[in-house]
């Protein structure tokens, strides 16, 4: 953090500065004159806030790949088709049983499996073949949409959460003022809020696993040179499955939290395939932290977009992608 | 050296240098029209062509350059909105009308801009990094051309887009179709495998080889790779063209991101390593995609499955032979060649 304030003085204000006008923008009431410019606080709050935790569902989806690509080099583009099965499994489960919680475990277990099969029968066998991984996994994605497509139908489903969390919660944010002088405070759902804390919770104790443990410094140590951890006797192919399925099961998650947000359907595999693409290569292949910062990015961008010009919005994450090519190749927090 | 050589074995005239295979081709694809019906001119063999030129855009990129692209069929759709952004079309509040020697140029010079642009973002990036690089600008273009409607029409796209009544024939004709897309095709294939021999095409697969090599021989290795990517989308501007008319319509549907990673299964089926494969793998894809659905419901499935069926078939051909059919072909070769008892090389094969 000083290092990066020391080598770019300049970069460090500008975003002391941004950081500086959000806060007041998100706790301030707002001036008429800034509400007719820019319209009402409670848009941009809200938007602000779904942007974040859209950010939290790519982060899920996007820190798998990126750890199975930073690990293995693996490319695994049927990466999409599992985030999509694991909202098929999760909505079955949820259903089934009644009990959205158990969603998670139970997915987690079905598209962990699915990674394993994954690695041993698929990637095992072309090492080090790039284009020929990425060819496999796109037949094996256009396979399986269609059989999901076939077994699960066409339909729309929609994951309920328990009444617990479903319902808006009031915040202490304020969103306007009454003509009284009353002060209104926004409300936002609580599942979302639940669930961006939930992955919080989770990149950290990622962050904590890698950089703290001792398998974590296996998988470090592989990222950086595999054939050298290899000499060590470390026995490299388990920590491959376990990596493999570990990421997996995230996108498994990653569908069961989207099928809650969002829903499940046919066409949504490629949406987060494209999706976590964008974001590995915004914030830089192999990265946890780029795979965060990265996620935020796009998510905010994509919420606000919808928000302020609703007929680029989806061009504006693109936009993104190709400045972060164009002046830093290797993502933004990528190392050559 | 070169005097010895060629008092040694006299010197063949231009049109004897041509493999025999070449004439044999040349001559089925000028009589097939005989004997088949429109419907196979027109949509089968048609529409074989202009995916193999779009194909053979994206095997020239990958073959020779070593740069795996998705944004081929971006290209061509590019240039197919080109033609109906400037030229006619049935959404007369947009299409400007402008005659044909107008706008298509000006639609390929706008595609071989855009090539260049995007090539020079993907060649900052190798390997599998290019392949999801242009896959997102694949997709971009496709977003972008479904949510814009004062320049792209958005959903809808547009439709009634044909070729000029030039020298006062039909283009849209079954017969006129065929020849023309057939000429542009072998025209395509022809200054692929010119360009493979000349200083470029030689200098870009050095370039693919060992680009360390080739800077420190002097060569430009990124002007190089934008340019293939240039050259490439030309190629796949005028597959574009073409396939626009012959659909006669172009909407966001044409460029969106199962039609890309299409133009790649194609590629990979017929094999990247000679240009002749983009247009078999072509061949194949169409084929399939016309007659799945018979042949599903023939064997008692239903006729929408026909996706699973040539995801399979593309996952066995990659699975089991990473250089598609002219791998196979290849393989086969080799076995004749070796001797069966001892394996070693019998010399050249008869064929």
């Amino acid at each position: 953090m000083r290092g990066f304030a020391n080598a770019h003085p300049v970069w460090t204000g500008m975003l002391a500065v941004l950081a500086v006008v959000l806060l007041w923008l998100m706790f301030a009431i707002w001036p008429p004159g800034l509400v007719d410019v820019i319209g009402n606080k409670k848009v941009f709050l809200s938007a602000l806030f779904n942007g974040i935790t859209l950010g939290g569902l790519y982060f899920l989806v996007a820190s798998g790949f990126t750890l199975i690509f930073g690990l293995m080099r693996n490319v695994n583009l049927a990466h999409g088709t599992l985030y999509l099965l694991g909202g098929y499994v999760g909505f079955h489960t949820a259903d089934k049983t009644g009990y959205w919680l158990l969603a998670f475990p139970v997915t987690f277990i079905v598209v962990g499996f699915c990674g394993v099969l994954l690695q041993v029968l698929v990637f095992r066998r072309m090492e080090g073949e790039d284009l020929r991984q990425t060819l496999v996994t796109i037949g094996i994605s256009i396979v399986v949409a269609d059989l999901m497509l076939w077994g699960f139908g066409g339909d729309f489903f929609n994951i309920s959460p328990p009444p617990w969390l479903s319902g808006p919660v009031e915040t202490f944010f304020v969103s306007s003022v009454k003509r009284s002088g009353e002060l209104v405070y926004l409300k936002y759902p609580m599942v979302r809020i639940v669930i961006f804390i939930a992955a919080v919770i989770l990149g950290i104790a990622m962050w904590l696993a890698l950089n703290k443990t001792r398998i974590g410094m296996m998988i470090r140590a592989g990222v950086d040179d595999r054939d050298m951890l290899q000499a060590t006797g470390a026995r490299i192919q388990i920590v491959f499955v376990g990596v493999f399925a570990f990421g997996a099961g995230l996108a498994g998650i990653a569908g069961v939290v989207g099928g809650t947000f969002q829903s499940v359907a046919p066409g949504e595999d490629t949406r987060f395939l494209l999706a976590s693409l964008v974001v590995v290569i915004v914030g830089g292949m192999g990265s946890i932290p780029g795979a965060a910062l990265g996620a935020l990015l796009i998510g905010l961008a994509e919420q606000f977009g919808s928000v302020y010009f609703p007929t680029y919005a989806v061009v504006l994450t693109f936009l993104i992608m190709v400045v972060v090519l164009a002046f830093r190749p290797q993502g933004l927090m990528g190392t050559d | 050296m070169a005097d010895i050589t060629s008092s040694i074995t006299p010197e063949k005239s231009r049109l004897e240098a041509v493999h025999p295979a070449y004439w044999i081709m040349g001559v089925i694809l000028l009589v097939i029209p005989a004997f088949v019906s429109p419907f196979v001119m027109f949509q089968l063999m048609g529409w074989s062509f202009i995916l193999g030129m779009i194909a053979l855009s994206l095997m020239f990129l990958a073959g020779y350059g070593g740069m795996v692209s998705l944004a081929q069929m971006a290209f061509a759709g590019f240039a197919g909105y080109m033609v109906a952004i400037f030229g006619d079309s049935a959404i007369v509040t947009i299409s400007q009308g402008w005659p044909w020697w107008i706008v298509i140029p000006l639609a390929l010079g706008l595609t071989v801009l855009f090539a260049t642009a995007v090539g020079w973002l993907a060649v900052r990036t190798e390997g599998i990094y290019t392949i999801m690089i242009t896959l997102a600008i694949a997709a971009a273009f496709f977003y972008f051309t479904r949510q814009n409607y004062d320049l792209f029409n958005g959903f809808q796209g547009f439709n009634s887009v044909v070729p000029p009544k030039l020298f006062g024939v039909n283009w849209r004709g079954p017969y006129a179709f065929y020849y023309l897309s057939c000429f542009f095709a072998v025209g395509s294939y022809a200054l692929v495998l010119y360009i493979s021999r000349a200083p470029f095409g030689l200098a870009l697969q050095g370039v693919r080889d060992n680009p360390r090599r080739m800077a420190a021989l002097g060569y430009n290795v990124t002007a190089h790779r934008v340019a293939a990517y240039a050259f490439a989308g030309l190629l796949a501007g005028v597959g574009g063209i073409l396939l626009t008319w012959q659909s006669s319509q172009i909407s966001p549907g044409t460029v969106g991101i199962t039609p890309a990673i299409d133009i790649l299964i194609i590629a990979v089926i017929g094999g990247l390593r000679h240009p002749i494969g983009a247009f078999i793998g072509a061949f194949i894809y169409v084929i399939l995609k016309t007659f799945a659905v018979d042949i599903l419901v023939s064997l008692g499935m239903a006729g929408e499955r026909f996706q699973l069926l040539i995801g399979l078939g593309f996952l066995i051909i990659v699975f089991f032979s990473p250089d598609g059919i002219l791998g196979l072909w290849g393989k086969y070769r080799e076995g004749r060649r070796r001797d069966p008892l001892t394996g070693e090389d019998r010399g050249d094969s008869p064929l």
